[in-house]
């Protein structure tokens, strides 16, 4: 640990950094994008880099895909499964769910960008604030001299 | 518009009855090979909506109509819990599928495992083409001149 | 994997066995119900009856652990800590019993709201939407594993989403309100999931106990500890913690009144209370990083909480919304009572979890009352509604009085333990003595802030316009029931206390570990 730059350790925890580039990468489009679909699209990668994240701490060193071997009257064959090492695949199973859950959120994402769309006639942040604003001002116009507050 | 696209149509026609039945296979395989209720789901889905897609929103309706879709990916669910609510029935914990065969309880787990499988089919198959038609339905807000 | 039958031992279990999934199965099963009957008429008695059922199985378990002891329960039969395990012990039972309460006093309050806020073809998926959320809330505290919570965290936030949306009715930014908080809970559970993933890697277990276990084998590593600030972080964005707490004020002021009166009430209270079991049940609260970062961080961030989101209120011109700021102050003192880190300051915690419960949906329900026959909740519209709503108002002075924290209502226990919490501390540090005289300087903001309220209803000249007459029966038994709840809470002091205090009890003891379960021959 005394190198400036431990390559050997940086190769060995490339998925880390992987996952880390993404999910910055995610976020940052999330918090720098107006238009809401870009958005949604930025929260996806979010999503995705936690995906990767959890299918890589998965993976067992000579593992392979955990199915039981069948023999040839579909009985386990015990013989095979001898010595054999598998991948963990709970995370795996995580995954799928977090998946569906994520199909859940980017559809409904893109269900309320398109009734924004429909009442705001437009799908930028920054124009959408400014109509908002707008309401907000009209509001206080009509309600906000009940001492003098803000709406 | 019946005139165009000929080759998509023909190739699609041929394609959803393989399409549907290869989800069926990923759909009943499921409980001893790579597959189940989720992927068989979504493609189940796929073929509405490549129909939907080549042949139009109005033909697909005719063929899987809204009103059918909600119902059934409600059934999908219940089919899960009603697995579940059975094996409270007999004596077992929620989702034992041994209760599906106290004497045989391998063969209940087997069971039980399809049968979820096929309601978890039902519903993502649901889902997936409600949310084919949500999108698919709204009236355009901009006509096509506009673009 | 022979074919000839197997000889399995096997308890037949009983309907008591089942009380922890009924729990949550029940109001689970309603909501497909609901979309696969497609009845309007059909869906809300559907949906109160599944509450109700709710209700009781709580009340029946909170009174079977209120003693110590827990209820377990293990899903398909597989034993934990492969198997996913239901775990109820006094802290869990304590919130189910507020999250189903409020759902099934609520819900008579949503029928007449609904029926006037959301065009009728939307009621059928709303009650089914309802339900879902009810589902999750219950879900996440019932559970006891750690990724189970994140599916059902997952399942009320996006029915949730959808809720808030529905006020697009009335207002088109409920939308962008929705959609915020889209985003922003997106990005909690997602950090949640990141926590639980760092979790998983150092422990390879997802039961709570289990893990609870294997970190204090362990000890601290960098992979735990931060794990335990994304899972902080993201649930802190789902209680709307101090400076996480933007998508709140927008998504109560828009949404559907029995929307909100439901969200506030329920909402950030199970998120709060997994914030809780993973800091005192899966962490040990010994661990040094663990008290630095709740007496370090937590502490400031509640006490600005209190003052700054108290004094946002003040200025507010919408009553709604004045409520929703104030629900981020007092979000501020449940949080206090979890960083003093001390068994009074939990049970303070516990106790205002369940009385800011009460008084805040009792509250918005009384907007929901004037949105309903004043047609907005501007103080210029309420002006003078106290004499026109007689009924609705005195509840909502008696919420208002709980708010405040004024003797003889259930707001004030909650926050005389809190300022004992903060005495007892007192000797270690100064520091102790300033949060003590702070709890009761915001308290007298909310006297500001409430005050502008009753000066508004009462005080002022009703809109000579104005047709408001006193809100439906629906809506007034529910008012009154919270109202009731708000009063006798504050005189009989013993069944919620004593029951605050084992729960603050079994969460300070840490993780009870895992229990050794008699083999049910599920597992094979």
């Amino acid at each position: 640990m005394s190198k400036l730059l431990d390559l050997q350790f940086l190769a060995g925890h490339a998925h880390y950094l992987l996952f880390i580039v993404l999910m910055m990468t995610g976020l940052f489009i999330v918090v720098d994008k107006t238009n809401l679909v870009k958005k949604i699209v930025g929260l996806n990668i979010f999503q995705v880099s936690v995906f990767m994240f959890y299918v890589s701490i998965g993976k067992v060193k000579g593992g392979t895909a955990p199915i039981f071997p069948m023999d040839d009257k579909y009985h386990v064959d015990t013989a095979a499964m001898a010595g054999q090492v598998y991948s963990n695949p709970l995370p795996h199973v995580l995954i799928l769910t977090a998946i569906v859950v994520g199909i859940a959120t980017t559809s409904l994402g893109l269900a309320l960008i398109v009734r924004i769309r429909e009442s705001f006639d437009t799908i930028d942040e920054e124009d959408i604030l400014a109509i908002e604003q707008d309401m907000t001002r009209e509001d206080n116009k009509k309600h906000g001299n009940a001492m003098g507050g803000l709406a | 518009m019946i005139y165009h696209h000929l080759i998509l149509r023909v190739v699609t026609k041929v394609l959803v009855g393989t399409i549907v039945l290869f989800a069926l296979y990923v759909q009943f395989h499921g409980d001893f090979s790579p597959g189940g209720g989720f992927q068989a789901g979504v493609i189940m889905a796929v073929a509405f909506i490549i129909y939907g897609i080549v042949f139009g929103l109005r033909n697909v309706k005719r063929v899987f109509p809204e009103w059918l879709v909600h119902k059934l990916l409600a059934l999908g669910v219940l089919i899960y819990a009603g697995t579940g609510i059975y094996s409270m029935f007999m004596g077992y914990d929620f989702l034992d599928y041994d209760a599906l065969s106290p004497a045989y309880p391998t063969i209940g787990q087997h069971w039980g495992l399809l049968i979820i499988e096929f309601g978890v089919g039902v519903t993502v198959t649901g889902v997936m083409v409600a949310i084919y038609y949500a999108f698919a339905g709204r009236p355009p807000s901009i006509s096509n001149e506009d673009w | 994997m022979a074919d000839t039958a197997q000889v399995v031992e096997h308890t037949a279990r009983t309907l008591r066995d089942h009380l922890p999934v009924l729990q949550v199965l029940v109001p689970f099963v309603t909501a497909p119900l609901i979309v696969l009957l497609g009845s309007r008429r059909l869906a809300w008695p559907l949906a109160f009856i599944a509450s109700a059922v709710a209700l009781v199985i709580s009340f029946i378990m909170l009174m079977e652990v209120r003693e110590g002891g827990m209820l377990t329960y293990t899903m398909g039969g597989w034993a934990p800590p492969l198997g996913i395990e239901y775990r109820v012990d006094a802290a869990n039972a304590f919130v189910l019993l507020l999250i189903s309460l409020i759902g099934t006093v609520v819900l008579p309050f949503a029928y007449a709201s609904f029926r006037d806020e959301i065009k009728s073809r939307d009621h059928t998926l709303m009650y089914a939407c309802w339900m879902l959320c009810f589902t999750g809330l219950l879900g996440m505290v019932a559970t006891g594993d750690a990724f189970n919570v994140f599916v059902f965290l997952e399942i009320s936030s996006l029915s949730t989403y959808v809720l808030v949306a529905m006020g697009a009715d009335r207002d088109r930014r409920a939308l962008t309100a929705a959609y915020d908080y889209l985003i922003m809970g997106t990005i909690g559970a997602t950090f949640f999931v990141i926590g639980l993933g760092m979790l998983y890697m150092a422990t390879g277990t997802l039961n709570m106990a289990d893990m609870a276990d294997r970190i204090a084998d362990q000890g601290m590593n960098r992979t735990v500890r931060s794990g335990f600030a994304f899972i902080m972080v993201g649930m802190g964005l789902k209680v709307a913690m101090f400076p996480l707490h933007l998508w709140l004020p927008k998504a109560y002021t828009f949404a559907p009144s029995a929307v909100t009166v439901f969200l506030s009430a329920t909402a950030t209270k199970a998120a709060l209370y997994v914030m809780m079991r993973f800091t005192f049940s899966v962490y040990n609260p010994d661990f040094a990083f663990a008290t630095n970062t709740l007496e370090i961080i937590f502490i400031p961030l509640a006490v600005i909480a209190m003052f700054s989101a108290s004094f946002v209120a003040v200025f507010q011109t919408n009553f709604k919304r004045m409520l929703a700021y104030s629900s981020i102050a007092q979000v501020g003192y449940m949080l206090l009572g979890v960083a003093l880190l001390t068994d009074t300051g939990l049970t303070a915690a516990i106790l205002h979890m369940f009385n800011h419960g009460l008084t805040k949906g009792l509250l918005f329900m009384g907007v929901g009352a004037y949105v309903l026959r004043a047609n907005g909740s501007f103080y210029t519209q309420i002006a003078g509604l106290g004499r026109k709503m007689p009924i609705t108002t005195g509840a909502v002075v008696i919420g208002g009085l709980s708010l405040i924290g004024v003797p003889g209502t259930a707001g004030f226990i909650s926050k005389w333990i809190l300022v004992e919490a903060a005495l007892e501390r007192a000797p270690e540090h100064a520091m102790f003595l300033a949060i003590a005289v702070a709890i009761v300087l915001s308290s007298l903001l909310a006297v500001v802030y409430v005050w502008r309220a009753f000066e508004v209803l009462y005080l002022s000249e009703p809109d000579p316009n104005s047709t408001a007459t006193e809100a439906p029966l629906m809506m007034l038994i529910p008012m009154w029931i919270l109202a009731g709840g708000c009063i006798w809470f504050g005189f009989s002091t013993e069944l919620l206390h004593d029951t605050a205090v084992q729960a603050a009890n079994g969460l300070l003891q840490g993780s009870q570990g895992m229990l050794v379960i008699p083999d049910q021959g599920g597992a094979h």
